[in-house]
């Protein structure tokens, strides 16, 4: 029993570092509606200047605590109410959960950019000292950092229950999150409800972050950001709805982590592989078993429906001449694309395109998953990942010709899809991000690092495997790029077609109305799953093509981080058409290799820019690039913008006769699509 | 209205129905309760409707009506009681098998494609009509329209009224409109039963006539069965055989619409305990 306490006290720190993330993102989600994904990036932002101040400019810690956490955090949440938040509709999870992964993805890359890669070494700990030993618990000697994450992590718990549940301003944030503007007409300031309880949430983000900071020896983001989804297993089991019960399961969570960490046997593949995916495995069985996470996305705003319609994508509203232009723009550069590439393209740009058509690859399996199917899968690197050792492995051991073993990997990652869309086939939007993502991180955790699947942390080295065996492809020569050309054109043909087929129209139906399609007979389930198997293969073969290109399989090119960044860059080049895919893929591989010209402390920049551009989803769900491209090829056309002839009202309701006719239709679009800050 | 005995199943209803020559019902739900928490929404209903029948379901906000909706059409599980639909039980079954066997359905809030054009409404349910959607025939660039398909859709459009506006996205058309996309979705289905929830509202005085008349025309020319849900009760009497009044989770009357609107439990149900002074226009 000594033994067990000997573990479990150090348990209930540990837990309360969940706790604080945990409480955070409750709070963000009961108070303003949105799971903020941001919230680990915002609580690393704290931190970072926190450290900034104290280290660099050698302010007092306390002026330095005041600032960062009072002050900057704060701010930083009515910013993103004011800029981003509060543009998307209630009802828009996709959108929100996209802007959360573009402030995590981009905000740790941005702080980088503008101070460059400093080194941020101990931080002080700011309420106990914590070289102090204040009191010894069997045998665990509790230090000044340990007291000081308990004793906030209970005061806040309660000071925060009490305002949501007990004040006014509680209900009226509550009310607010179900719909601002039926608040508004009761006569409660809405905005203010809102913009407040970005506040205290971005506030508290800030708070967990300085606290949290002395636990690392080097505050980077990255440990921010793990904590912050481990702790989501925790706001996940209550709910995410009480915020005691998502404190009470953080620090059940910490403490049996470490209890099973004090007795499983350290050699163990237990100890090794399982206990690390602990909280992912919970987070996996709290999506599948508790019912509340079920509800979690049906938010509806009851005032919805004086919302003005969507505005179309702005590629439906290519005139023929526009359209033209741009298609004959597409073929000439893919001409010149492939040419180049065969003559005179020097080597390492040759190597850059390559991998481009790689990502390339992997990225239409977002297109299909996300554009067509409507879902946010945050998994498409494991998925990738899968096909990759699945092909490497072949190779390595059976000497198996690498195409065949990009088909066979192709279907592992198939069958990993489909398993994981049957998993959450009862969630959808925000549900099925936390399933994908939980799939990833224990993918990450304990598939990931075992030496017989994946050679571990030093990866796969495939330069004699892979090409002695094969005759018909060398990498050096142009081979590669015809292999991945000939690949990417063949995915490209396989999501036309499914896009212009009846699965795409069912697919569309699906994002329309899910009763009303499965009450004209589709099969909402198979498309499901299926629609989740062919993205799954599609990313398999790219993850294959990716290792081909470098020649080693290696679990970091496939990690989590890598999902979230891939989403943000589809989604800003535009995730409902294949062009999108081939932009982004094009687009961030060039970034990259152009930044290796500029200082290293720009290396962020490509995130930063997409994570930018990612921002922009809520307005222009077809993505900024494919926005920006019809308005320039219009812009180039015409000369001038072609303003609408007059302002059109809103068609009356009812009657065959007032619709109005698709021309009308499109130019009122255009209206409602031309202004920047539509949102 | 022919109430299945007590003690059997509807599959021995079916039986016995046949047995004695008389035409199996085409839906025949039996006792069905569904509950949401502590709140009862239908307790204990059956209902029957017969093949080209046409069933007013009636009864005040709150009555059961949609959830009863749900239940057959299997948007929502009944906790209890079965639905039987021609000789197949359907208990268990998911809603797109429901569909596919003939029970097509509109909704009170209206649920569209917001992405899709009227016809392309129409395609969608064409389509998942005949249960095509292979994913290899998309693959071999066979997942295109067949003509074959588009006279239908052709033709309901038509019936609707719709041609005009075939090529118009859903997201410019009013409420009223967007019904009729419903109903014309629903029908291009050739469901045998159709459900219809509250299609008049949002429609003016005309378009409810106008609709009227397409159900009625539905139920002579196509021997279609309706199951209608309408709070316009002028509405109910153009277009039903009969009328089933629902109130508080519970069946309280059912027969000709004159006849049932007269009886004291409905008046009481519509206009409440003792209200006399209440004008009852419609209720006469």
């Amino acid at each position: 029993m000594e033994q067990f306490f000997s573990f479990a006290i150090p348990g209930i720190p540990y837990g309360c570092t969940y706790a604080l993330f945990a409480v955070g993102l409750v709070l963000t989600y009961q108070a303003t509606g949105v799971f903020n994904f941001g919230f680990g990036a915002q609580a690393f932002a704290s931190a970072f200047v926190f450290m900034l101040l104290v280290q660099d400019a050698g302010w007092p810690v306390w002026l330095a605590f005041v600032l960062s956490v009072f002050v900057m955090a704060p701010a930083l949440g009515l910013v993103f109410n004011k800029f981003l938040f509060s543009r998307i509709a209630t009802t828009n999870s996709t959108a929100k959960t996209v802007t959360g992964i573009a402030i995590l993805v981009g905000l740790p890359a941005l702080l980088y950019v503008v101070f460059g890669n400093v080194t941020l070494l101990n931080a002080p700990s700011v309420l106990f000292n914590q070289n102090t030993v204040y009191v010894t618990i069997s045998g665990y000697p509790v230090n000044g950092q340990d007291l000081t994450v308990v004793t906030v992590t209970a005061v806040v718990l309660l000071a925060l229950t009490a305002l949501l549940r007990w004040s006014p301003l509680g209900l009226q944030m509550r009310a607010a999150v179900e719909s601002k503007r039926l608040v508004q007409l009761g006569g409660v300031n809405g905005d203010r409800a809102v913009a407040i309880a970005w506040a205290v949430s971005s506030w508290l983000a800030g708070l967990a972050g300085v606290l949290l900071a002395p636990y690392f020896a080097v505050v980077q983001s990255q440990d921010f950001v793990t904590l912050m989804v481990a702790a989501i297993a925790a706001a996940a089991l209550a709910a995410l709805r009480s915020l005691p019960l998502a404190a009470l399961f953080a620090v059940l969570l910490g403490v049996i982590s470490l209890v099973l960490q004090g007795y499983l046997p350290t050699q163990s593949l237990l100890y090794s592989a399982a206990l690390p995916a602990l909280p992912f495995v919970v987070l996996i069985a709290a999506l599948l078993f508790v019912p509340g996470l079920r509800e979690i996305d049906k938010r509806g705003d009851p005032m919805a429906s004086v919302d003005p319609p969507a505005p179309p994508p702005a590629v439906s509203l290519r005139d023929g001449s526009t359209h033209r232009r741009i298609t004959v723009a597409w073929y000439v550069l893919l001409a010149v694309f492939v040419v180049s590439m065969l003559t005179w393209m020097p080597k390492n740009w040759e190597d850059v395109f390559n991998s481009g058509l790689a990502f390339a690859t992997i990225f239409l399996s977002i297109t299909l998953i996300t554009g067509m199917g409507g879902q946010l899968s945050l998994a498409q690197a494991t998925l990738a990942g899968v096909g990759a050792f699945t092909a490497a492995q072949l190779a390595l051991h059976l000497g198996l010709n690498m195409v065949l073993g990009m088909l066979v990997g192709a279907a592992v990652a198939a069958v990993t899809a489909t398993v994981l869309a049957l998993l959450s086939l009862r969630l959808k939007g925000l549900g099925l991000a936390l399933m994908t993502l939980a799939a990833a991180l224990f993918f990450d955790s304990s598939v990931f690092p075992i030496h017989g699947l994946t050679g571990g942390q030093a990866g796969i080295n495939l330069e004699q495997s892979w090409v002695s065996p094969l005759t018909l492809f060398s990498a050096s020569g142009h081979q590669f790029f015809i292999l991945a050309f000939v690949v990417v054109v063949a995915a490209v043909v396989v999501v036309k077609l499914l896009q212009k087929g009846t699965v795409g129209q069912y697919l569309t139906a699906m994002r329309g109305s899910e009763p009303a399609a499965s009450s004209l007979g589709i099969n909402l389930t198979w498309q499901r799953v299926s629609i989740f198997a062919v993205s799954g293969a599609i990313a398999g073969v790219g993850g294959t093509l990716l290792t081909l290109n470098t020649q080693t399989a290696n679990p970091d090119q496939f990690n989590y981080q890598l999902s979230l960044v891939f989403v943000v860059i589809v989604v800003t080049a535009g995730v409902s058409r294949v062009e999108g895919a081939i932009q982004g893929a094009m687009g961030f591989v060039v970034i990259e290799q152009l930044l290796t010209y500029a200082p290293p402390r720009f290396q962020g920049v490509t995130i930063v820019l997409f994570g930018a551009g990612a921002l922009t989803y809520a307005a222009h769900p077809e993505g900024i690039v494919e926005y920006a491209k019809t308005r320039t090829a219009r812009l180039r056309g015409a000369g001038v913008v072609p303003a609408p002839e007059k302002a059109h009202s809103e068609p009356p309701s009812g009657g065959v006769s007032t619709a109005l006719p698709m021309t009308e239709t499109a130019s009122r679009g255009v209206l409602l699509s031309g202004g920047d800050d539509y949102g | 209205m022919a109430e299945p005995v007590d003690g059997e199943t509807s599959d021995q209803v079916v039986m016995s129905h046949r047995a004695q020559g008389s035409v199996a019902p085409l839906l025949s739900v039996r006792a069905i309760s569904k509950s949401f928490g502590g709140l009862i929404a239908i307790d204990e209903v059956s209902l029957t409707v017969q093949q080209g029948e046409s069933v007013g379901l009636v009864g005040p906000n709150g009555a059961g009506k949609t959830t009863l909706f749900n239940c057959v059409s299997g948007h929502s599980r009944p906790d209890d009681g079965s639905v039987a639909f021609l000789s197949t039980r359907l208990d268990g079954l998911p809603a797109y098998r429901r569909a596919r066997l003939g029970i097509g359905r509109t909704f009170q809030r209206v649920e569209m494609f917001s992405e899709l054009t009227v016809r392309g409404h129409l395609l969608v349910a064409e389509r998942a009509r005949q249960g095509s959607g292979r994913m290899w025939k998309d693959l071999c660039n066979r997942g295109g329209a067949t003509a074959e398909e588009l006279t239908q859709v052709e033709e309901v459009l038509d019936l609707v009224g719709l041609r005009e506006i075939g090529d118009t996205p859903v997201s410019a058309l009013g409420l009223g409109t967007c019904r009729l996309v419903e109903l014309a979705r629903a029908l291009v289905g050739h469901p045998k039963l159709l459900m219809v929830d509250e299609p008049s509202s949002g429609l003016d005085v005309h378009e409810t006539k106008d609709l009227s008349q397409i159900l009625r025309r539905l139920q002579t020319e196509r021997g279609m069965a309706v199951l209608l849900v309408e709070h316009d009760l002028g509405m109910v009497a153009d277009v039903v055989d009969r009328v089933v009044v629902m109130n508080l989770g519970r069946v309280i009357a059912s027969g000709p619409f004159d006849e049932v609107m007269t009886e004291p439990e409905v008046r009481r149900a519509y206009l409440g305990e003792g209200s006399r002074s209440v004008s009852t226009g419609l209720l006469t």
